[in-house]
């Protein structure tokens, strides 16, 4: 296998509902994407692409081939990923592995989403259609009531009480919204206090509002790179050295491990072992923050705290720049806004931005070399995880 | 290889109240829902039998936003619940009082009622309608 890099990214604003096309979108990111990478359209080979529900918040199915034409790559094979929220990231992984088998150099990476464009109502409809849809969307399933039984079952399993656990889930929202202030790229770019989350809107028990990351529009694209050639493109690449993916059936499923999911302990030993390091190692981590709850759950499979411990450890900042591990100094998922196809690619745009040192001072992890993202679709469905460390 | 128990004679059971899963006769697991291999051993030397209706709650969600088409069903109570004869499986329950439905929900029997099974009566996208079980809290 060949070394493989990130060479340069882009994301748009992440937004509400908006009036750009997914085509639209994603070609504004690819030519920022290739511009700071110093590649033209007729050096990229492939392009891999997140999306989800194109077809149903604008119509549009098979929106890579539209947007490789957009942006001067006609031509060339343009694959579209689904794996729920997790399709970026599916993206990555699957890029990589072109890259470093030596099939191809150059490749354009990243996702598209109008989630904000769907509206609530058919946005919470096909958002559900990633759980099982014969034996849990009966029920009246959705993405708010997943989490909301893993953060019950979260409090029964670890025997806290569930005040403790929502303080817990508060203060992880509360984290997310202070450094997504800073982020200018960022939907929900406000000071949230534990107050405000804690008395918003029930959504599904015990998640309110503030627990939840908003619907989104947006894009977010980079640039991967083979070892035979980044040095022409840029003196900082960032080398990918880690992948795992790994999937997993319905909740019902997964009752041995819940509240645990299990598909993320498999893909992030993985990622870990390919990379050759440990969870100590990573100094800045972009986690799929859906849920509050789903903060703490990640971070304890990802090994930086012990398992039912992780709210204790955001409490006393080890969660936060200059703690263990910075966790989502983009505002994460919760601030930074989620366009799920988008996801992925917009975390491994930020953890190559922090290692480089390049985003706003305020949320600027000091010195990282080593980030991870970690990207979760459907109720564990599909889980990717990415390990980068500085290449130069 | 045929699949044993479909979605479709799973529902058609489940409508008439009968809870339907498969016995593994390799390793006695029972599997439901139903799947095309034992959860346990992925053997596919595998029985249709009928199912207790009975088990216990792991957890839980007093749901307020349902999705589009099913908004006049809010609020509703979702249930994991562990049948008695081991697997989890998902269903409503009756009570929607936030003053019952609690963390105390967790670990109290329940069965499923003599009301019978809730239909979601199906949408535009999801092929038919599809039932699931209704849960009561046992004394
Ligand atoms: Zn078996």
């Amino acid at each position: 296998m060949r070394k493989v890099f990130v060479v340069g990214g882009a994301q748009s604003p992440f937004t509400v509902a908006q009036q750009k096309t997914q085509v639209e979108l994603f070609s504004e990111v690819s030519m920022e994407a290739m511009a700071a990478s110093n590649v033209k359209s007729k050096d990229i080979q492939a392009i891999f692409m997140g999306n989800v529900l194109g077809d149903f918040s604008e119509g549009q199915a098979m929106v890579q081939a539209f947007a490789a034409d957009n942006i001067g790559c006609a031509g060339i094979p343009a694959n579209r990923y689904e794996g729920a929220c997790a399709s970026a990231s599916v993206a990555v992984r699957d890029a990589f592995i072109w890259v470093a088998s030596g099939f191809y150099d150059i490749v354009l990476v990243g996702g598209v989403e109008r989630a904000a464009s769907l509206g609530t109502p058919l946005a919470t409809r096909t958002f559900a259609m990633a759980s099982d849809r014969s034996y849990e969307f009966p029920s009246g399933l959705t993405f708010p009531a997943v989490f909301a039984m893993l953060a019950h079952l979260y409090a029964k399993t670890y025997d806290k009480p569930l005040e403790q656990v929502k303080e817990e889930m508060a203060t992880v929202s509360v984290q997310s919204y202070k450094h997504g202030i800073h982020n200018e790229k960022a939907q929900m770019r406000k000071e949230v206090t534990m107050e405000q989350v804690l008395s918003s809107f029930v959504v599904s028990t015990p998640l309110q509002l503030h627990d939840c990351c908003p619907f989104s529009d947006g894009a977010a694209a980079v640039i991967l790179a083979s070892e035979d050639v980044v040095k022409k493109l840029t003196a900082k690449p960032v080398q990918i050295t880690g992948v795992g993916q790994a999937s997993a059936g319905p909740l019902h499923g997964q009752k041995k491990t819940l509240p645990r999911i299990y598909s993320r302990e498999l893909s992030v030993k993985q990622a870990y072992d390919m990379a050759g390091i440990g969870p100590k190692d990573i100094d800045v981590c972009e986690l799929h923050d859906c849920f509050s709850i789903a903060s703490l759950i990640a971070a304890e499979s990802l090994g930086f705290f012990e398992y039912g411990k992780s709210g204790e450890a955001w409490i006393e900042g080890q969660a936060d720049i200059g703690g263990k591990v910075a966790i989502n100094p983009s505002g994460g998922l919760k601030s930074r806004g989620h366009p799920i196809g988008a996801t992925g690619a917009a975390q491994v745009y930020e953890i190559f931005r922090q290692l480089r040192s390049e985003v706003e001072p305020q949320r600027q992890v000091p010195d990282a070399k080593i980030g991870m993202t970690d990207t979760l679709g459907g109720d564990g469905g599909t889980l990717v995880n990415i390990i980068m460390k500085r290449g130069w | 290889m045929e699949y044993k128990l479909t979605f479709e004679a799973y529902n058609k059971a489940l409508k008439k109240n009968k809870l339907l899963g498969l016995t593994c006769k390799d390793c006695g697991t029972i599997t439901a829902p139903p799947k095309m291999v034992c959860s346990e051993c992925a053997g596919t030397n595998l029985d249709i039998v009928e199912l207790s209706g009975k088990g216990t709650i792991k957890t839980f969600t007093l749901n307020n936003v349902a999705a589009e088409g099913r908004e006049c069903e809010a609020p509703y109570t979702i249930v994991l619940v562990e049948l008695a004869e081991g697997p989890w499986i998902m269903g409503n329950l009756m009570v929607i009082d936030p003053a019952v439905v609690t963390m105390d929900l967790i670990g109290r029997p329940v069965s499923m009622g003599k009301l019978g099974p809730k239909v979601f009566p199906g949408d535009k996208y999801s092929a038919g309608d599809s039932a699931r079980p209704l849960f009561n809290l046992e004394s």
